[in-house]
């Protein structure tokens, strides 16, 4: 009994010596450039995909193994100064979603590079030599490659103790993380500290992909199942923060390694259940703090928000009306390619207000997108209710719970906030994968099919455009309406809002979830031209999708969700079916879009006076 | 008739006594200045009154009620105005949608989704900024215009819940003097028009022998002197603190 709690314990180690890797990299990173790296995955996967590479080229041996697994980290670093020098550089004064978008531009490019050089396949790198079996400890085994890993992390965990209080550069890294403002006056070469911490981050990055080799299959999709993770540590540990980064890794790996023996159910979700307690009680993570002040202060005031010019309006009815007349002229597909832009539009549009006027980010909106499909669906499936009921519980079901995970979200502020909302939309969606009687799981839920009035395709897609293209004009209006000028306000200056009566938590937790009964609307209404729900209705790639449009339309504009839903469809239809590698030219057009076009689509128009 | 009463304040920050026992009445009309060297604690003793920071003693007494340690945004609602020493307005909405806002918010109207600001009657905002110099100026967003003008407009959103009493830290820190001498005289004249008592830490002195009617001096957290500027002006303890002559 106690080897096998000893077992346990030690492969929580093991896990939480690669995480603490992939985590370093990631925390120092923010702490120095303040650049959210979501590519820091595809840097991991990097590093595996070289390991296998070079390991496999060279003769079998322990010097080729270690010589290849540090070859492999090397060059990740060396493509991580790549894409600071050639990216990222040019984009350190952008607003922090900018940079997130430009780094998830970089995911899709290297996840299609990965796929034309190495295809498809798992790949399975040799074992580590001479390190192939286990050990006996108190009667349980135990694979020696773990301890050796144990053993790397605590060394590199040491050796960057050393480098951060030993070295000057170490010193300047510091010093960075705390106020990067007062670092640079006092004449230190930020072009030369930023590139070294980004060679520094990504060579940790590649070194725990590479790490990796012995233990798992290398393949396609390690880039997004560790970047969550990793992110979830740095959060819990504090952005920024090298120990809080070891301490969450450790907590983490610990609760993974336990979480499993004794709630065999909710091991996807153990993981976000630790983030949202630990950011509701300590808002800045275990040992992060809060930024300096001076951080936020330099953001340059949102650009005004003025209604449409009568000219405007009257192109805008045009367009709408235009819209209404579609459904009849349209073949089947296009019918239903049609019904999924209007639920796009409406879905961006409630993700636009709470980022744009309401300045709170959100990486976990699909939550309420899915919490309103599945409650229809679900009254459908146990009490058999017709879709009149489901459409009318859906958005309230989803304004519910934007209620209840609003009220801890609105709270905090920048990536701590859309962390909270991430955590949130994974145990939503865990609830839905994992709780397979009631939700059927990773099965869905089939049969959510519209009343027989409805049952015809043109009358639905009419149906669904009137009311996605009315929610979206609701919140439209509602931005220009009291709400909507507290909501700007708050964003604007707290401490004025404060100072003139406005409850800015009040502004905010209303806002957020009236967004999230309309997302909730936008959800039922796929559902039911879909016919299923499925858990993929409240899982990352449908927030990033909303993030998509509402970053490429532009946040700043209230045409913006409008314009980068259209967009975004448009341009994910085209590129798929144009060329074999849409991903990364989708990623390409995201990168440009970023570096060329900053105020989004809807800013294009705006530049010209 | 007074108006607001600080009594006994004190508040420290780890080992330093910030503010040490600090008390002082302002009467309705009043223009009273909070002055002292750097480190006196005037704006620690701004902040206690203002609610931004709980005393760890004493209490604030506005027209006879306690508001120690309420939040900004209840006082305001008891009829204190307040500008800051780094003007804070919203920057993406016009000079007219800043007063509107805080005019909204005086009538609770702040989570109407229907009808439009822009459908709002503009008048009443326009009046606050006309009595501040900037109604011409009520359509330009508040994220370019000059330092000098937000300041204005801070006083105008200031003015908007018809406030008993003003709160004004550093009203003139960052202006040019002249324009330092005609924002304190305007704010004198409203003052005196509508019968607001303001309080006010300021670093100028010409500012603060001029328009104010009484003054309390800091120093090191403790009163050191209160009375009539010239009262002030004449005290060798004043004279030492400020210009380290040997009293």
């Amino acid at each position: 009994m106690i080897g096998n709690l000893l077992a346990q314990a030690l492969s929580g180690l093991a896990s939480a010596a690669s995480l603490f890797l992939v985590a370093a990299g990631l925390t120092v990173i923010f702490g120095v450039t303040r650049i959210v790296n979501f590519a820091h995955g595809s840097l991991y996967m990097l590093g595996a995909y070289l390991a296998y590479t070079i390991v496999t080229a060279l003769p079998r041996g322990p010097l080729s193994f270690w010589g290849g697994i540090l070859a492999a980290a090397l060059a990740v670093g060396l493509i991580g100064v790549l894409i600071e020098v050639l990216l990222l550089r040019r984009i350190y004064r952008a607003p922090e979603l900018f940079q997130l978008l430009a780094t998830f531009g970089v995911v899709l490019i290297v996840q299609d590079a990965a796929l034309a050089i190495w295809g498809p396949q798992d790949l399975l790198g040799p074992r580590a030599p001479g390190l192939r079996g286990g050990i006996e400890i108190l009667g349980s085994r135990f694979p020696l490659y773990d301890l050796v890993l144990i053993g790397i992390g605590a060394t590199v965990l040491l050796l960057l103790w050393l480098l951060f209080h030993r070295t000057r550069f170490g010193i300047l890294v510091r010093a960075a993380t705390l106020d990067r403002e007062m670092v640079g006056a006092l004449g230190v070469n930020q072009r030369m500290l930023f590139t070294g911490v980004f060679f520094l981050g990504a060579a940790l990055a590649g070194l725990a992909g590479a790490l990796q080799l012995p233990r798992e299959s290398v393949n396609l999709q390690m880039d997004l199942a560790i970047i969550v993770e990793a992110f979830v540590v740095v959060v819990i540990g504090g952005l920024g923060s090298l120990p809080g980064a070891a301490l969450a890794a450790l907590l983490i790996g610990q609760m993974q390694a336990f979480g499993i023996l004794i709630f065999p159910k909710i091991t996807l979700v153990v993981v976000f259940l630790v983030m949202a307690v630990v950011l509701v009680l300590r808002p800045y993570g275990l040992l992060g703090r809060p930024p300096p002040p001076h951080a936020a202060a330099h953001a340059p005031p949102a650009p005004p928000l003025a209604p449409l010019s009568p000219t405007g309006r009257r192109l805008g009815w045009l367009a709408l009306g235009l819209a209404m007349l579609l459904p009849a002229l349209l073949g089947e597909h296009a019918l239903f390619v049609l019904t999924e832009l209007a639920v796009a539009i409406l879905f961006a549009a409630t993700l636009h207000f709470i980022m744009g006027p309401g300045g709170m980010a959100s990486f976990g909106h699909a939550a309420y997108f899915g919490i309103g499909a599945y409650a229809a669906a679900l009254l459908i499936k146990h009490l058999a209710a017709p879709m009149e009921a489901g459409l009318l519980l859906a958005p309230f079901a989803a304004g519910l719970a934007g209620l209840a995970f609003g009220a801890f979200c609105v709270r905090l502020s920048g990536v701590y906030a859309a962390m909270l909302t991430l955590a949130f939309a994974q145990i939503a969606w865990s609830a839905a994968f994992q709780w397979v009687e009631f939700t059927g799981g990773d099965n869905g839920i089939l049969g959510v099919w519209p009343s027989a009035w409805a049952a015809d395709k043109r009358l639905y897609a009419w149906m669904t455009l009137l009311l996605c293209l009315g929610g979206a004009l609701l919140l439209r209006h509602a931005v220009f309406a009291p709400l909507g000028l507290a909501l700007r306000a708050q964003r604007d200056s707290p401490l004025r809002a404060e100072a003139i009566g406005i409850n800015t938590f009040a502004v905010r937790w209303v806002a957020f979830s009236l967004a999230a009964a309309l997302a909730g609307l936008a959800g039922v209404l796929l559902a039911f031209s879909k016919g299923s729900v499925f858990p993929t209705y409240l899982a990352i790639p449908r927030s990033v999708d909303a993030l998509l449009m509402v970053l490429l339309g532009g946040v700043q504009t209230s045409l913006g969700p409008f314009l980068g839903a259209i967009a975004y469809t448009g341009l994910h239809e085209q590129l798929m079916r144009l060329t074999e590698l849409w991903r990364a030219a989708l990623g390409a057009v995201i990168i440009a879009l970023v570096l060329f076009f900053p105020g989004g689509l809807a800013g294009i128009r705006l530049r010209r006076p | 008739m007074t108006l607001l009463r600080a009594e006994g304040l004190q508040r420290s920050f780890g080992g330093v006594q910030a503010v040490a026992g600090v008390s002082f009445e302002v009467a309705a009309g009043e223009l009273f200045a909070l002055i002292g060297p750097n480190g006196a604690g005037k704006s620690t003793c701004f902040n206690l009154i203002n609610g931004q920071l709980r005393p760890d003693a004493g209490r604030v007494l506005l027209d006879g009620r306690d508001i120690t340690g309420l939040p900004p945004r209840r006082i305001w609602r008891l009829g204190v105005g307040r500008t800051f020493q780094i003007t804070a307005t919203f920057g993406s909405l016009t000079v007219l949608e800043n007063v509107q806002a805080a005019l909204l918010s005086r009538q609770r109207r702040l989570f109407g989704l229907w009808r439009s600001v822009a459908a709002e009657d503009p008048a009443p905002a326009l009046a606050l900024l006309a009595r501040v110099g900037m109604a011409e100026q009520a359509h330009r967003p508040c994220g370019v215009l000059a330092y000098g003008d937000l300041k204005r407009v801070e006083l105008a959103i200031a003015l908007a819940n018809a406030p008993r009493l003003l709160l004004m830290d550093e009203p003139t820190a960052g202006m040019a003097p002249a324009e330092r001498l005609s924002l304190m005289a305007l704010t004198a004249r409203i003052a005196r028009e509508s019968g607001i008592a303001v309080l006010f830490t300021e670093h100028d002195m010409d500012v603060v022998f001029r328009h104010a009617d009484r003054i309390l001096v800091l120093d090191r957290g403790r009163p050191l002197a209160e009375g009539r500027p010239e009262e002030v002006r004449a005290d060798p303890r004043v004279r030492a603190v400020y210009l380290g002559e040997e009293g």
